[in-house]
């Protein structure tokens, strides 16, 4: 995996930002990061398989650039269509999620995508979360990320609305306003216990959702 | 572009040259930073220009720069309403159909002058399809809530908006070709009515109109606000067909209707717990905060002219 995007996806992921603009009118909240130019991992909520598009989205184009999103080769890697997507028109980092069955190891695939000086958009949760629960349980990979990388920056995005506008199984988009809540980077403390810091850093995200009576029903 | 029209627009300009040279000295003159009052005026005196902008812009491609306008002023409204209300799984196709078919059908109608559809279908075919194919979809929980919540929605983002478009089509005699100028008298009248609501709140509010729903009301705003848009209005009857008097007249009553459309806005905000209706004007929140007084005075503006002058 190069460091550097190729022209088509830098193409494709300024016109996907303006299709996401036009449809959902997404913004970025700062609340407690701003974009510096360091290497970021961002992890997010998973409902929607817009949900990736909205994050590169609100980021400044120089970090869109270098930004790949974690996707499961399962699904984006079969079938030539999705291969097509995944592959040339957009920047992903595919890990196969099977256990079984895998032949190349997640975590090698993600180091080298860091290792390149490409930023992360990351999904926690391992799939999206079809459920009442606002938030699943974190799988580990983020804790491995964060122990075998400590310079790169773990930044929490909430996601909010885009469940509504492209839920599972969608073709089409419902038009509603989206935003994504950046909220203050999480750092492995020295020693910190897997599942600690795994709740930790879930608790972060949770944080940034709106309240129950606030303005997202 | 014909000289009342360039009157207007220089008229505008220098309008809101001297808000931003007031705003611009105040700032000056103020402790820093900017307390976010006066931050935020300056928001709004440059959403102003930016909007004033958008409007000439569209002025300029006649009929159809208008309709397109709002067209998209429509989207967004019905954008902003939508993400507030209680959607089901559902209720997407209905949803859909709102943006896809509903919005462009109705400005389509309008733009080739059909007025006996334009008026009806909304409120007549979409009012009874859009229950009718949520109800297919089989989901009765909150039925009656859903299918309302979407009925009010189409009508005050793209029915009731839509009439400020249709105003282009009226065909009023010795007026010919002068159907845009009507529109910029409607914007003009109740959008100055909101700034000079908010002026004369800010100065003199004490007494609140209705508390428990907005805290910016105020009798003594909405007052002063009316009478001197009104008096504005007045002045402004050049651009249309009518007297001094009746301009007044129909600016009162639009700045009114306003009023009360700001005021259920209010209410619909205050019930789904937010503030603004989105961020898209800056110091102004979403579009329908700029556009909810257009949304009760232009449908009846459109019906009195249409009634009395064709």
């Amino acid at each position: 995996m190069r460091g550097r995007a190729s022209v088509l996806q830098i193409v494709s992921g300024s016109l996907l930002a303006v299709l996401a603009r036009a449809v959902t009118g997404v913004r970025p909240i700062w609340a407690g990061s701003a974009p510096n130019g360091r290497q970021r991992i961002y992890f997010a909520n998973h409902a929607s398989h817009g949900d990736f598009i909205l994050v590169s989205t609100c980021l400044t184009p120089a970090e869109r650039s270098r930004t790949a999103a974690v996707a499961g080769a399962d699904y984006w890697g079969s079938g030539r269509v999705r291969q097509f997507i995944s592959r040339r028109l957009l920047r992903t980092v595919l890990v196969e999620r099977n256990w079984v069955e895998r032949t190349v190891d997640p975590m090698q695939v993600m180091l080298d995508a860091l290792d390149a000086g490409q930023s992360l958009i990351f999904f926690p949760e391992g799939t999206r979360n079809m459920t009442e629960e606002a938030l699943l349980r974190f799988r580990s990979g983020l804790y491995n990320l964060a122990a075998a990388r400590p310079d790169v920056e773990l930044v929490p995005c909430w996601i909010e609305n885009m469940s509504r506008v492209l839920p599972k199984g969608a073709l089409l988009p419902i038009p509603l306003l989206c935003r994504v809540v950046f909220g203050e980077p999480v750092a492995l403390n020295e020693g910190e216990d897997r599942k600690i810091f795994l709740d930790r850093a879930r608790q972060a995200l949770l944080a940034l959702a709106p309240q129950k009576d606030g303005n997202s029903r | 572009m014909s000289d009342d029209t360039t009157r207007l627009f220089l008229g505008l300009v220098g309008v809101l040259l001297t808000a931003s040279v007031i705003a611009g000295g105040l700032s000056w003159r103020s402790p820093k930073p900017l307390p976010s009052t006066l931050d935020n005026l300056n928001a709004r005196i440059k959403a102003w220009w930016i909007m004033v902008a958008g409007i000439s812009f569209a002025f300029l491609f006649g009929a159809g720069g208008v309709i397109l306008l709002f067209a998209f002023v429509s989207f967004a409204a019905l954008r902003e309403y939508v993400t507030l209300t209680n959607t089901r799984h559902a209720d997407r196709w209905t949803l859909l159909g709102m943006f896809l078919i509903i919005n462009p059908v109705q400005y389509y109608l309008i733009w080739i002058d059909w007025y006996g559809l334009y008026s009806i279908f909304i409120p007549v075919y979409c009012f009874l399809a859009m229950p009718a194919l949520t109800a297919m979809r089989g989901d009765t929980s909150r039925f009656l809530e859903r299918v309302s919540e979407q009925q009010w929605g189409i009508m005050l983002s793209v029915y009731c908006i839509s009439h400020v478009p249709a105003l282009v089509t009226l065909p009023i005699p010795g007026i010919e070709g002068r159907g845009l100028l009507l529109i910029a008298f409607l914007i003009a009248t109740v959008q100055g009515s909101d700034v000079l609501q908010y002026v004369f709140g800010k100065l003199f509010g004490r007494h609140k109109v209705a508390p428990s729903i907005s805290p910016s009301k105020t009798w003594e705003g909405l007052i002063g606000g009316i009478a001197s848009a009104s008096l504005m209005g007045a002045g402004l009857y050049w651009l249309t067909p009518f007297s001094p008097l009746e301009a007044g007249m129909l600016a009162a009553l639009s700045c009114v209707m306003g009023f009360f459309g700001g005021l259920v806005a209010s209410a619909i905000k205050r019930d789904g717990g937010v503030k603004d209706w989105g961020h898209m004007i800056e110091g102004h929140g979403g579009m329908l905060d700029r556009a909810d007084s257009l949304v009760f005075a232009a449908p009846v503006f459109f019906h009195i002219v249409r009634y009395a002058w064709t």
